[in-house]
């Protein structure tokens, strides 16, 4: 493994039940740069990045098998506590979800009281970093006691990315963030994520492949829970090698 | 042509039969309501003074029992909330097996259960074997069985309210599952558990028999957990069954009190726990 790689998954396998929704995944992921998940609906993009930081867990009857390496080291060894992994894999959902009782500021602060992260550090100081990195500084500096709920979708989910980096995560998951979105938030997600990779590694899945060529410098396209392909982002959308790809990236299925 | 506009009056005739139909149950399911509310103040409002609020039973006054209702619903809620909001959390966030489904059941049977019954209990078991008197406590314990299962429900639907993403955020923030319940998911559903503790407090104040056999009745203000004590609704019986019009009319006047203080509590602790976020 070389020194670049972030985070790895060795033959990982996930099951829901009887079903098996990942089949032996092997994928090595980048660090500081985006890798780009896609696929079909239902072809376990979800389920891998859920993977990444035991979330997948956390669904009843869900099960895994197989490593999931972070830093070299595996994130489900018996010893290591899921909480831990979380501080440092941070997620960003498909679905804006500030905490609905949470001022603007309570929810980019809720990350550091709540973990008890807060040691040492300017609270104010870290809310308006995170705020500014997450583009929305401008937007809510005087409403920061306002409503988390109370602003555009948009704005949410850029809420919700500055609550993921206020605890200096080292990996960004994201789960299809823009799917909510309409074209202004989308693309000003987008470029937030391109910057984001200069500070961390970003894991980005969506079933949208223009946003995949745009904001990822890795793909992997995965179908029926296997991975297919992975590469460079150019080489899979200039040159794909397998078929398969191929056909789903000139909208044959999918 | 004829043969469609008739279909269409009669459509038409059925549709405002029906909202008609409507009206006329609510109105029904009104006026009980409504007379009572009238009759209680009608009789209640002319006994009502400072000497009936604040004197003890020898000096035709109702203190004892508004001092002996307050008691009681703080000691049940005392008891009684802090174990029905945690049973209903266990419900809610840890109740996906079939002990949950188990004690779920028990309490939606224990929530109609006759509140005769549990006063029955309450005597045999506390009064008789425990406190060896009619006893404040005794009755709390009595009426705590009857509020913690309508606070464990409500708590438990209020929270399966609070969308899961919400716990998710938390979660994959790295905070800990206690911590996500008790600072995410609660505060989420507080007002769900808020109307569950109230509609508890209303549902036990106003409860006459499991009191009856707890703590008895008495004249005297507040002389200690282990001895007699009284409450609003004890008076409103007791009075009621004498044949005396002075008697009756302080049942009425009790009658009333008790619902204002309801009624007080409700929207005092509205008022106190009203979100105070911004837009």
């Amino acid at each position: 493994m070389s020194n670049n790689e972030k985070m790895q998954t060795i033959n990982l396998n996930a099951f829901f039940g009887q079903k098996q929704a990942l089949k032996d995944v092997n994928l090595n992921i980048r660090a500081n740069a985006v890798t780009a998940i896609i696929g079909p609906s239902g072809c376990g993009k979800s389920t891998l990045i859920r993977c990444l930081n035991r979330m997948h867990e956390l669904v009843p009857n869900a099960k895994m098998a197989g490593q999931v390496l972070l830093d070299g080291e595996n994130i489900y060894d018996k010893q290591i506590d899921s909480v831990q992994i979380r501080r440092r894999v941070g997620m960003v959902f498909q679905k804006p979800n500030p905490f609905p009782t949470m001022s603007i500021y309570d929810n980019v602060a809720a990350g550091l009281r709540l973990t008890g992260a807060k040691k040492g550090r300017n609270l104010d100081e870290v809310v308006r970093q995170s705020l500014e990195r997450a583009t929305l500084w401008d937007e809510v500096k005087d409403d920061l006691k306002k409503s988390g709920t109370s602003i555009s979708g948009g704005q949410q989910q850029r809420l919700c990315i500055a609550r993921a980096i206020a605890l200096q995560p080292e990996v960004i998951l994201m789960d299809e963030p823009c799917s909510a979105l309409d074209p202004i938030a989308t693309a000003r997600i987008e470029k937030l994520v391109v910057e984001l990779k200069n500070s961390y590694t970003v894991i980005i899945v969506t079933h949208n492949m223009q946003q995949a060529s745009r904001v990822s410098d890795y793909t992997a396209f995965m179908y029926l829970g296997s991975l297919i392909e992975f590469g460079a982002t150019e080489d899979i959308f200039e040159s794909p090698k397998n078929p398969l790809t191929e056909k789903y990236l000139s909208g044959e299925f999918g | 042509m004829s043969k469609m506009l008739s279909s269409y009056k009669f459509r038409k005739f059925k549709n405002i039969f029906f909202f008609f139909l409507c009206l006329i149950c609510v109105i029904i399911a009104i006026i009980p309501l409504a007379s009572i509310v009238i009759e209680v103040v009608a009789k209640g409002a002319p006994v009502l003074s400072i000497n009936f609020l604040t004197a003890d039973g020898l000096h035709n006054g109702v203190g004892p029992a508004i001092q002996g209702t307050l008691i009681l619903i703080g000691l049940t809620s005392l008891i009684g909330v802090p174990i029905g909001i945690l049973s209903g959390v266990y419900l809610s966030e840890y109740g996906n097996n079939k002990y949950a489904s188990i004690m779920r059941t028990i309490s939606d049977i224990l929530t109609e259960f006759p509140s005769i019954v549990i006063g029955i209990t309450a005597y045999t078991i506390i009064v008789i074997g425990v406190t060896r008197s009619f006893s404040p406590l005794a009755g709390a314990i009595a009426l705590s069985f009857m509020m913690i299962p309508i606070v464990a429900r409500t708590t438990e639907e209020s929270l399966k309210l609070v969308p899961n993403s919400v716990r998710e955020a938390s979660l994959a923030l790295g905070i800990h599952k206690w911590r996500t319940t008790l600072q995410i998911v609660i505060p989420a559903g507080r007002s769900g558990l808020i109307t569950g503790t109230l509609l508890g407090v209303a549902r036990i104040a106003g409860e006459t028999a499991p009191i009856l056999l707890t703590i008895l009745g008495s004249s005297y203000f507040f002389e200690g957990l282990n001895r007699p004590m009284d409450a609003l609704p004890l008076r409103i019986f007791l009075n009621s069954r004498y044949p005396s019009h002075e008697l009756q009319a302080e049942a009425w006047g009790a009658a009333l009190v008790l619902i204002l203080m309801v009624l007080s509590i409700n929207i005092i602790v509205r008022i106190a726990s009203r979100n105070k976020l911004k837009g």
